[in-house]
């Protein structure tokens, strides 16, 4: 199966494949030095890697009192990798889980992304890519623990056997890793291990409890922002409250006056601006200081974001072709297709801010040849050599810890690391002293790289059979990748992949089929937001498809798996799924509620699911979801299950009446949670039941395929409530 | 400045702060006891949750010079109340964090919502929690996690 990742299909990146536009303008921003370089250094994935022999000490340490602390090459925010990469390496090591701990490690080539080949999450990837990679160096460990015990024995490995982090040997003869690590260590590593079969594993494909679940409930994790070290300052930014504007005058007088503020000077930005910081010893006097600065900014040459008429434009846009995604058989015979056989429709999607509940935050102290970062970074190669780009140092000067991080979303994945750079700017300013770099709420939902806002304008033609025969789509909204060392790779005929990915590759058949694009230039920095172009590609698939199961008179599960291609098994085993698990419910519904479904895959992932909706208060009650999902092997049954039945709830956040980032005169007409309301407890499902399809097949992704799936299906339901199509988002009062 | 005298998890706790300063910053930053988190800064998230005189309470709202000798109770001592450990492992049990950052607030909530009602509804749920995010969803098994500590408690 082809794999679908944030980075759609790895391969090589050309030399030729850098547009000299793309270069001119990533020079042109204040982040030039950093993309080309990043460029030259990245080797973008290759279909299969060149096999790697990871050091297994970068990865494991076995300690004296029989601990075995577990590097995890990623960063941990949510999805739960800290534990179940480490479940990889213990099974295949033959490690007791108890003793198991797990550590974040820091920024170092070691730990790049076997595929990505730079230090990431993202693209739902991280199993997916370093299965392999951690079940081969546990299997190391074991080998070289078993020849140690061996060596010490004086006999034969194949006379000894290893369980529970204990060589058992011949006569009764037994000895824990711990007392074996030494010597093994001083073993050479060695280059083939046999893996496990699935039958033998005794951690994968077991349900196994977070390993950061107790700290995270006594309040004892540290995050990034709980950072605190000695003589450390907290500096806060006033932003341009225009993308790329700059202070004609700054009157830092009152601000200066605080008991406890440090500094204020001017940073720039990385839209080509100027920011104002201010130091502080500590959040509250910073923020003080910061209100108090009077600031007369410059606005000329800036182009102020408006989403009234963004509307009219992408309209507009959506109503001409743009440049082409896929185009198959003859879209002419469109026209001929009389009125009463066609859907026209249009679609709108508004920007959505990620605001993971952290607040973004960066820790540097720069000590002039060196410098020490400390952030939650699901980009720690790139965020490393910002840093060290802004401080003027090697990248392998800045040492780079990774912090634990309060959800993402994509949004500490920058690709201008633009967060990193402030602090950076910052700490340079202030030699010798930590200065940790926050940015308020406020600052986040205000500031940028957003989900872009789209609009999708489709034609269908529907066959005397009712089923689609020809389909015309045009996708307009900013490319996320346009101007990042990824659009080489992912940006092709003018089309950005992230903006068609789930139409261009859809799983049903359309016999005349047109895709394209148009991609504005818009002042507003975007964004991929979890799960990316589904989230918006998902929900105008499923709403259409569902139509036309409707016009056609059919059920909608039926219809489903009579357009589905005859090779789309991994989908047609969830819409089954679905179907078997949800259907005593959805023939037994109450009074006043509707049942909707929506399937989509998503980074190799089929998901589908089924809803049990009413209407309270005028907006949707999500009584009942039952999701079915094929990942392939599932690592963690019990994390895979409460991301599918989470990402879900976090899915419906594109529903929510308060779920749009808007303009006026350029800026977000929003500015915390009361303005861009993320679903509370009473706008998520109330019961999502999961089921998960037995595979042994290799590991895709967990992290994004749940959340595609869930407004498209709210919605479907609602029209079997309302009789109405809901085309725009977010939902507003129904 | 000034110097206030707080209860704090049962102890006795000076600070000289401005008036103004939210209870939210004295703890993390005065007092270094960072489990109770900033989210939002305008009591619209719940991830500041304490309990200030026995009430579940946004402390990123209540200027340190209101509290008096109201006592404080926050995450990193709720573990030491019967309810509270309850919770606390209920929450590890179902497995129930993901990101964990709001945690601390939907903990918070929920002891004060089981010290007030021993058998939730549904509906007493949705109104005791109805004001703390999870960004990444963790709702019904944080229903879940509260009929559990419930049951326990019984």
């Amino acid at each position: 199966m082809k794999e679908k990742t944030m980075f759609t299909t790895p391969r090589f990146a050309s030399e030729s494949g850098l547009s000299r536009r793309s270069f001119l303008r990533v020079s042109a921003t204040a982040a030039g030095g950093l993309m080309v370089s990043l460029y030259l250094d990245w080797r973008l994935p290759a279909e299969t890697p060149p096999a790697k022999i990871y050091p297994p000490d970068a990865f494991v340490h076995i300690q004296r009192d029989g601990t075995i602390v577990i590097q995890v090459n990623r960063l941990e925010f949510g999805q739960g990798v800290q534990t179940s990469l480490p479940m990889l390496l213990a099974d295949e090591m033959d490690a007791d889980w108890k003793q198991v701990e797990a550590e974040l490690a820091p920024a170092a080539d070691v730990y790049k992304d076997p595929l990505f080949g730079i230090q990431m999450v993202g693209g739902s990837g991280s199993i997916a890519h370093s299965f392999q990679q951690y079940r081969e160096l546990g299997a190391r460990v074991r080998a070289m623990l078993l020849a140690a015990a061996a060596q010490q024995w004086q006999v034969p490995t194949s006379q000894c056997r290893t369980e529970a982090s204990v060589v058992y040997g011949p006569g009764g003869r037994s000895a824990r890793y711990a007392e074996l690590a030494d010597s093994a260590a001083r073993l050479p590593v060695p280059e083939n291990v046999p893996l496990k079969n699935a039958p033998q594993f005794k951690l994968i494909g077991k349900g196994t409890r977070r390993l950061d679940g107790r700290p995270k409930c006594d309040g004892s994790l540290k995050f990034g922002l709980d950072l605190d070290l000695p003589g450390m300052k907290v500096a806060l930014v006033a932003h341009p409250p225009l993308f790329g504007a700059s202070p004609k005058s700054v009157d830092d007088r009152a601000a200066r006056s605080i008991p406890g503020v440090m500094d204020a000077f001017e940073i720039p930005t990385v839209k080509g601006g100027t920011a104002v910081v201010v130091v502080a010893d500590k959040f509250w006097t910073a923020k003080q200081a910061r209100d108090r600065l009077a600031i007369d900014w410059n606005f000329s040459g800036v182009e102020p974001a408006d989403t009234a008429q963004l509307r009219a434009k992408y309209r507009d846009l959506a109503r001409t072709p743009g440049s082409v995604a896929l185009t198959r058989g003859d879209l002419s015979m469109l026209d001929t297709i009389t009125a009463a056989n066609r859907i026209d429709a249009e679609y709108e999607f508004p920007y959505l801010a990620h605001t993971p509940m952290e607040p973004l935050n960066t820790t540097v102290r720069f000590d002039g040849d060196r410098a020490e970062v400390w952030a939650g970074s699901q980009f720690q190669t790139v965020d490393q050599i910002a840093i060290a780009e802004t401080l003027g140092l090697k990248p392998e000067q800045v040492i780079f810890h990774t912090e634990m991080a309060g959800g993402g979303f994509g949004r500490r994945a920058t690709p201008d690391s633009h967060v990193q750079r402030e602090a950076a700017a910052t700490a340079k300013h202030c030699k010798g002293i930590p200065v940790k770099l926050i940015w308020t709420r406020e600052d986040d939902v205000q500031g940028g790289y957003y989900r872009p806002m789209h609009a999708h304008r489709i034609e269908i033609g529907i066959g005397g059979d009712g089923m689609p025969v020809a389909w015309r789509h045009v996708i307009v909204g900013q490319s996320i990748l346009a101007g990042t060392p990824f659009a080489a790779i992912l940006v092709k005929n003018g089309v950005d992949e992230t903006a068609v990915e789930g139409v261009v590759d859809t799983a049903y058949v359309i016999p005349n089929f047109s895709v394209s694009a148009h991609h504005p230039t818009v002042n507003v920095p975007v964004l991929w937001w979890r799960s990316v172009g589904h989230t918006h590609t998902a929900f105008v698939m499923e709403t259409l498809v569902d139509e036309l199961a409707t016009r056609a008179g059919t059920d909608f599960i039926v219809y489903r798996q009579k357009l589905l291609k005859p090779d789309a098994k991994k989908l047609r085993g969830v819409i089954d799924l679905v179907d078997q698990k949800s259907s005593p419910w959805r023939n037994h519904l109450p009074e006043g509620h509707a049942s909707g479904v929506a399937f989509h895959e998503s980074f190799g992932t089929t998901v589908g699911c089924a809803v049990d909706v009413s209407i309270e208060n005028k907006r949707p009650k999500i009584h009942r979801v039952t999701v079915a999902l094929d990942c392939g092997t599932a690592v963690n049954p019990l994390t895979v299950e409460s991301q599918f039945q989470a990402g879900v709830s976090f899915g419906v956040s594109q529903l929510m009446a308060k779920g749009a980032i808007t303009f006026a005169n350029g800026r977000a007409q929003q500015n915390n949670f009361d303005g861009y309301t993320p679903p509370y407890i009473i706008d998520a499902p109330v019961a999502v039941d999961v089921h998960i399809v037995p595979s042994t097949e290799k590991p895709s992704g967990c992290g994004e395929p749940s959340v595609p799936v869930i407004s498209p299906a709210v919605v479907n339901a609602l029209f079997q409530l309302t009789g109405k199509r809901y085309r725009s988002l977010p939902l507003l009062s129904l | 400045v000034q110097t206030y005298k707080l209860m704090v998890n049962g102890e006795t706790r000076e600070v000289t702060v401005d008036p103004g300063t939210p209870l939210l910053w004295v703890l993390r930053e005065d007092l270094k006891m960072t489990g109770t988190k900033y989210g939002c800064g305008i009591s619209a998230c719940g991830a500041c949750t304490v309990h200030l005189g026995g009430v579940a309470t946004r402390s990123c709202v209540v200027p340190v010079s209101l509290i008096g000798d109201r006592p404080i109770v926050t995450i990193e001592a709720i573990g030491q109340d019967r309810v509270g450990r309850a919770v606390q492992d209920a929450w590890v049990a179902e497995d129930v964090v993901q990101c964990g950052y709001c945690q601390s607030g939907q903990i918070m909530s929920a002891v004060a919502l089981l010290k007030s009602r021993q058998k939730p509804t549904d509906a007493d749920i949705e109104e005791s929690m109805g004001g703390n995010i999870c960004r990444c969803g963790t709702y019904v098994r944080i229903r879940k996690a509260i009929k559990a500590a419930s049951q326990q408690l019984a």
